[in-house]
């Protein structure tokens, strides 16, 4: 087991889950490859997201439309905006080969808002590009626990 | 086969809460008004069930509700599509959890009673214990009445109500235009958005044929589209209408010239659809490519079907009564069955940008109904105003018709509603 790289992923995840909880959105976009695609499934055992409905499927465009839209104040559902905190853990290595790297947590997020709390619990899967000392996000998918289930509204970046 | 359903007590003179431009807000906040409602609409009246594309096989089922009922939808070995109660006769237990599949049987996990997928009773595990006292054909799951029209399938509990045809009546011609989305290939029901919000269903059931709220509540989706969809989607002071249909149905028209998806195909193909067109040009001829572009974008219209189903824009909208104050909707994809796959991608992506859960539209909807509900706990003896567009309500051939902002279509609803509730 390659303990060293589980560190730096999981140091490279922790830092992306504190950005989306503190609000650094720009950061957040920063942190992505010019083609990566940020994807949230209905059905967890799908794997073909280009060709199936998904809750999310943004390329770079989208990702920057929906950071603008919840500093916007024109959408009533992020005001106020939630507040998040999550957690991620469970790191696995699933593949590395040449510079891309697959890894698997397990996330949990906490959102409150308008006296309300949720939980959202999910598989996200990372494929990561070597980028330095660092790396950048090409695919991100989060497969809910209760992805097919009926949610309610995510105003926010999971 | 009738049902035979006790008519609930009436604890409300529902003549006095449904007036002609408003409607009294114990209809979002009163339990036992949602509770007749499932009696005197839900279990009297056509309601939607599914799309034909849903079960397009032999032995194809889907499991939905009607109200609070839990039912099966599926499709037999002669091609015949069945709507069953959900609950095996023996001790009544469901007889299926699946959303979907396709299965030869289905069988109880109780005690293995079997039925075909015409609802008939088929086998009865060690039948000794019965002797000659349980007849297999007086136990099957028990069947609605189901009636279909473009590819729409209904049920309802009542055997002597009017035929769907005449209870579509109007719309049908609305749903016929809906259906040419299909760009020249069948409309394939996909996968939905499943979302549940604290209010009552008739907030959603409203907000179907509501232009009203749409350049607010919208603005951040409308902020995210190009100048030409943008202009395209500023209708509310626009040649569009509202339309009244008759049996609590109505038509929203928000972009007219989009109402035949066949109509005028030479227009110019609007800046965002070029690269796809390009695409499509590789492998079909420009008649073609111009039908399936012009598909792609979806009907300028929403066509509210009184009490669940709505045909609006590129999507079905479902909605699911849970509570007096819960609802669960789901908005269900359309693609082209067997149609180009760039075209379908372009309409899960657009879907995706606006509906369920995490679009740009939808949680912003959700947010009002939400609002709506809370604020209708305020007050003791308040109404709910739906008198926009009166003035200028004409009659037309077939019913009356308004500006696209106004409240014809509410109105048209809640008529019906009270028609059925003092049946």
């Amino acid at each position: 087991m390659n303990t060293n790289l589980i560190t730096q992923v999981s140091a490279f995840i922790w830092q992306e889950a504190d950005m989306l909880d503190h609000g650094e959105f720009q950061s957040w976009l920063d942190l992505w490859t010019a083609d990566g695609l940020y994807i949230i499934p209905i059905d967890p055992l799908e794997t073909d997201f280009l060709n199936t409905l998904n809750y999310a499927y943004d390329n770079h465009a989208m990702r920057e439309k929906r950071v603008y839209r919840l500093g916007s104040g024109e959408s009533i559902s992020t005001v106020p905006t939630a507040r998040t905190i999550r957690t991620t853990s469970r790191f696995r290595i699933l593949s590395e080969a040449g510079d891309r790297v697959t890894v698997r947590c397990a996330q949990n997020l906490c959102e409150f808002k308008k006296e309300t709390i949720r939980h959202y619990t999910a598989d996200v899967t990372f494929e990561l590009v070597k980028t330095g000392d660092s790396f950048r996000i090409d695919r991100k998918v989060i497969r809910l626990i209760n992805a097919d289930d009926a949610l309610q509204g995510i105003a926010y970046i999971l | 086969m009738t049902i035979e359903i006790k008519p609930a007590k009436a604890s409300c003179n529902y003549q006095e809460l449904v007036k002609h431009d408003r409607v009294h807000t114990s209809l979002y906040t009163d339990s036992a008004i949602f509770d007749d409602e499932m009696e005197k609409v839900f279990y009297s009246t056509w309601v939607w069930v599914g799309h034909a594309s849903e079960i397009p096989e032999a032995g194809s089922f889907k499991t939905t509700y009607i109200g609070k009922q839990p039912v099966i939808v599926a499709r037999d070995r002669k091609m015949k599509v069945h709507v069953l109660l959900n609950r095996c006769r023996h001790r009544g237990a469901t007889v299926c959890e699946h959303k979907k599949g396709k299965t030869a049987s289905f069988v109880c996990p109780y005690h293995g009673w079997s039925y075909a997928t015409d609802g008939s009773l088929r086998g009865v595990p060690h039948p000794e214990g019965y002797a000659d006292i349980l007849e297999k054909g007086d136990h099957p799951l028990v069947g609605l009445r189901v009636e279909e029209y473009a590819g729409m399938i209904f049920a309802t509990f009542k055997d002597d109500i009017e035929p769907l045809d005449s209870y579509l009546g109007p719309a049908k011609k609305w749903m016929d235009l809906f259906m040419k989305q299909g760009g020249g290939y069948p409309i394939k029901a996909g996968n939905a958005h499943r979302f549940r919000f604290p209010g009552n269903w008739k907030i959603q059931l409203e907000n179907t044929t509501d232009a009203y709220h749409f350049p607010l509540v919208h603005k951040s989706f409308l902020s995210s589209v190009d100048q030409q969809t943008l202009d395209m989607l500023d209708f509310v002071e626009g040649a569009g209408y509202v339309e009244d249909l008759g049996n609590g149905h109505s038509v929203m028209v928000m972009i007219p010239e989009l109402v035949d998806l066949e109509a005028n195909l030479d227009a110019p193909i609007p800046t965002r659809f070029e690269e796809l067109a390009q695409q499509l040009r590789e492998k079909h001829s420009e008649e073609e490519v111009r039908r399936i572009v012009r598909a792609v974008g979806g009907s300028g219209f929403n066509l509210n079907l009184f009490p669940n189903i709505a045909c609006s824009m590129a999507f079905f909208r479902v909605l699911q009564p849970i509570a007096v104050d819960q609802t669960e909707i789901h908005h269900v994809v359309l693609t082209m069955d067997g149609g180009p796959e760039e075209a379908n991608r372009a309409r899960l992506r657009m879907h995706e940008h606006f509906q369920g859960p995490m679009g740009f539209g939808t949680p912003d909807d959700s947010e009002a109904w939400e609002r709506v509900q809370k604020g209708a706990s305020a007050g003791q003896d308040l109404w709910i105003l739906l008198n926009r567009g009166l003035p200028k309500e004409v009659k037309t051939a077939d019913g009356l018709r308004s500006d696209v902002s106004a409240e014809t279509g509410m109105r048209a609803a809640y008529q019906q509603w009270k028609k059925l509730m003092t049946a």
